[in-house]
């Protein structure tokens, strides 16, 4: 394999923005037939590379290789008649047309009088739509697919064009384990028409299951590229972070406090019935199912971002009525949601204001907000989470996904909440982070808070609960201890096998 | 410290609109001398005041991610109200009764937008016109005036002076200096930025969101009754349509502040300078004798002009195949 031209090549690749050196000096290049990593902390540049090879950015230095002809991008669409194809994470779909209009958005086949060319759109789609082996037609209003099957559409539209290099974004950030299996396969028809793939992912298991080389990138700097079979988690880890990880589970030994937080038969519509659970200080209860199945809803009501059906609420032994998130902040339960960017920050505002606004009301020197207070707060929490910005002053869309999300983590913590409820604490989120924030979790837990943790990811969980409560369909099917649990029970108990343990 | 080329840019970007409107002054300044004259500068501020009253009360709306166009139209109504009213119950009473009915249109707008949710511009679009008629009904179709117009004390507002200084200017300048406090120092303000920046984290912070905005109705409304105040006591009579167009003008002057009609953006003080923009950009192509109708073509394509250097200032380049 090694004596082919690769398909893409990159040479000495250096953009710099006001101040920083984005990349600096990145060499790689996909072979055909190659499903190649790219692997990086956020902010390692690899966004940024993405943006050169679309020729969003201009490369300062360096030359882009399709084959043996060097390139200039000068935009998506001339990277894509150049055979360079992306599929992003964020869909960038169009709800209400349908797959095929979707499909071929820019480039739809006329007929004479520029009237479309209904038959021979269909049948194209179709026909590409064939070779992915999915369920839908070229008719299929898109606003109808799952995610997966939207990502299918994207995946068909680079294909729309006969690629030579594809480029995977986070691809399975938002799939089931089952839609994986049909990507990786759709990734592995890709590989056997020599079409070479650039494969983007903080996720090892994937990364070694699909991938034949891995290329590293740190602050901008290239770190090598390795053979997948070669390699090992801890090795990349090492040229990711320039240090190794201590993934095992280390759980804190103490004692368990009185029950903070008791649920008894909460139940929201549809959502998910009869959901029962004790939680106690200095306890760490996991919540783990599939996506769809309530976990979030029961994390919601309890805030009182939505209003149960049936059950109660029992804070510290007294039972609360929760309407509202302003009753959720009175009776001291905090919720660090799933959704960082949309419901837990404010992007366009900095660092301070976002960590103090849920008690900005508090933070007063007569009718003003008190800059000391809220100083003093930031300071507080900046050290103990180790955030890492220039100064308060940075706005929180500038950070890190690990930063921002520290942000979000210190803006709860620093309530002083009873209840601490995070979801998906580390989605998004490069390694290194990762497992700062899976020890800050455990050192909550010591310090006596009371926290749930719900996660869709199964390291996760097993790693920073002290009991498992596993969810199947809106139900609880088994509560497990850290001794009971194993990745096997727990599959079992989520994907609804075996009966419904009380 | 040194002044690198990185700091210039963030200046640019930053403070480009009154760079802006520095070069804009310079430049008439030097086409027409009268331009700069004491007496020309007085009178354009004094001029703006109404409209700068109304475009503080609009600031709030449009940082809480809303849009108001019923300014205008209720600016109509509260001067005709107050002016019917000060013959018949006399200036005293009239004044807080016009307030009083002023602050209610703002409330219904409030509970509207905020409470059920429905959007703004469609909402305070309807209510332009619902806001005319109502107007209309109240005068009957006819011009108020005050029968006695020189035996009342009314008049003070809008031309009296103190120390020298219109009272326009000053209720436009306190009144600026009250709001400028209220947003940037207070935790409502703070609120108010959350809400029009991201409205979902908002409530996921525990901010009563349709609370938050409902107020923004409040403030915009009791700007309007102010402006409403000094527009009948300079005139002492009026049309039923004084106000009419000026939604867009109040508009206009907010987004040349720079304040981002997505919302979560802007400041009390970068509207007043807005406001002052647009004040001198139409004495000014008056003083170059331009016909006064051009004023709106103008005053138009430099606003879009604004707009547009202002996102090209944030994206670092003047055209992008992305947003």
């Amino acid at each position: 394999m090694t004596d082919q031209t690769p398909v893409l090549r990159l040479e000495g690749i250096v953009k710099t923005f006001p101040g920083v050196r984005a990349l600096d000096g990145v060499s790689f290049d996909v072979r055909p037939g190659e499903v190649h990593a790219l692997m990086g902390e956020n902010g390692a540049g690899k966004s940024t590379l993405m943006k050169v090879l679309g020729g969003i950015h201009a490369p300062n230095e360096g030359q882009i290789f399709v084959g043996e002809e060097p390139v200039t991008m000068t935009s998506p669409k001339q990277a894509k008649a150049k055979g360079v194809v992306f599929i992003h994470q964020e869909l960038s779909l169009a709800g209400e047309l349908t797959v095929a209009e979707n499909m071929f958005l820019g480039e739809l086949p006329l007929k004479s009088l520029g009237r479309v060319d209904w038959r021979k759109l269909y049948d194209d789609t179709d026909a590409i739509l064939k070779t992915l082996n999915v369920r839908f037609n070229a008719k299929t209003r898109v606003g109808d697919l799952s995610i997966a099957n939207q990502q299918m559409v994207e995946i068909g539209r680079a294909l729309t064009v006969s690629p030579r290099a594809v480029i995977f974004d986070e691809p399975t950030a938002s799939l089931t384990d089952s839609e994986k299996v049909v990507l990786f396969q759709v990734i592995a028809g890709l590989q056997a028409k020599g079409v070479g793939i650039i494969y983007i992912s903080h996720r090892m298991e994937e990364i070694f299951k699909i991938t034949d080389r891995i290329s590293v990138l740190r602050d901008g700097q290239y770190r090598g590229t390795v053979n997948t079979a070669d390699t090992n988690e801890d090795e990349v880890t090492k040229l990711m972070i320039g240090r190794s990880l201590d993934l095992s589970r280390s759980p804190v030994s103490h004692e368990l406090g009185d029950v903070a937080l008791e649920v008894k038969g909460l139940a929201c519509g549809d959502l998910f019935q009869d959901v029962s659970f004790k939680l106690h200080k200095g306890e760490v209860l996991g919540f783990y199912g599939l996506v769809g199945a309530g976990r979030t809803e029961i994390a919601e009501t309890i805030f009182g971002l939505r209003n149960p059906s049936a059950g109660q609420i029992l804070l510290n032994g007294q039972e609360v009525q929760i309407h509202s998130p302003i009753d959720a902040v009175r009776h001291g339960i905090s919720l660090v949601p799933e959704d960082r960017k949309d419901q837990g920050l404010v992007l366009g505002m900095n660092c301070r204001d976002n960590m103090t606004l849920p008690q900005v009301d508090d933070l007063t020197a007569g009718p003003f907000v008190s800059d000391g207070a809220e100083i003093a707060i930031f300071d507080q929490y900046r050290d103990k989470l180790d955030i890492r910005t220039p100064g308060w002053r940075q706005l929180v869309g500038n950070l890190s996904g690990g930063n921002q999300q520290k942000i979000v983590i210190g803006k709860w913590l620093s309530m002083r909440p009873d209840v601490l409820i995070v979801d998906e604490p580390t989605r998004g989120i490069d390694v290194g982070s990762k497992s700062e924030i899976h020890n800050l979790i455990r050192e909550l837990a010591a310090q006596g808070y009371a926290v749930i943790v719900i996660s869709s990811e199964m390291p996760e969980v097993l790693r920073v609960s002290d009991r498992i409560v596993a969810m199947f369909n809106g139900s609880v099917m088994r509560e497990f201890t850290s001794e009971e649990v194993t990745e096997d029970n727990l599959i079992q108990a989520i994907s609804g096998m075996g009966a419904k343990v009380a | 410290m040194q002044l690198t080329k990185q700091d210039i840019g963030r200046l640019l970007a930053k403070q480009g609109i009154l760079i802006a409107f520095a070069v804009f002054m310079i430049g008439f300044a030097l086409a027409n001398q009268r331009f700069i004259a004491v007496d020309n500068i007085a009178g354009v501020i004094r001029s703006s005041a109404i409209l700068g009253v109304m475009a503080l009360g609009v600031t709030f709306v449009v940082i809480g991610g809303n849009l108001d166009l019923s300014v205008g139209s209720m600016m109509s109504f509260s001067t005709i109200v107050v002016l019917d009213l000060h013959d018949k119950i006399g200036p005293a009473l009239a004044i807080p009764a016009m307030f009083a009915l002023t602050l209610c249109l703002g409330a219904f707008i409030g509970f509207l937008v905020g409470y059920l949710k429905l959007n703004s511009l469609i909402v305070t679009l309807g209510m332009l016109s619902a806001i005319h008629g109502l107007t209309l009904t109240w005068s009957g179709g006819k011009n108020m005036d005050i029968a006695d117009k020189a035996g009342t004390w009314f008049s003070f507002f809008g031309q009296d002076r103190i120390m020298g200084i219109p009272v326009p200017i000053l209720i436009f300048a306190l009144l600026a200096a009250l709001l400028a406090m209220l947003l940037s120092k207070t935790p409502f303000g703070r609120k108010v930025y959350a809400v029009g920046g991201n409205g979902q984290a908002a409530t996921f912070s525990g901010i009563p969101r349709a609370r938050v905005v409902f107020y923004t109705y409040l403030i915009s409304a009791f700007c309007v009754a102010v402006a409403g105040l000094l527009q009948a006591s300079r005139s002492l009579g009026s049309q039923n349509t004084v106000g009419q167009g000026m939604e867009l003008e109040v508009l206009a002057a907010v987004i040349l502040g720079g304040a981002s009609l997505l919302g979560g953006s802007g400041t009390v003080f970068k509207t007043v300078i807005g406001v002052l923009i647009l004040g001198f950009i139409q004495n000014g192509l008056l003083l170059v004798g331009l016909d006064f109708y051009v004023q709106y073509i103008v005053t138009w394509a430099i606003i879009i002009l604004a707009v547009w250097l202002d996102v090209a200032a944030k994206r670092g380049r003047l055209w992008s195949p992305i947003a």
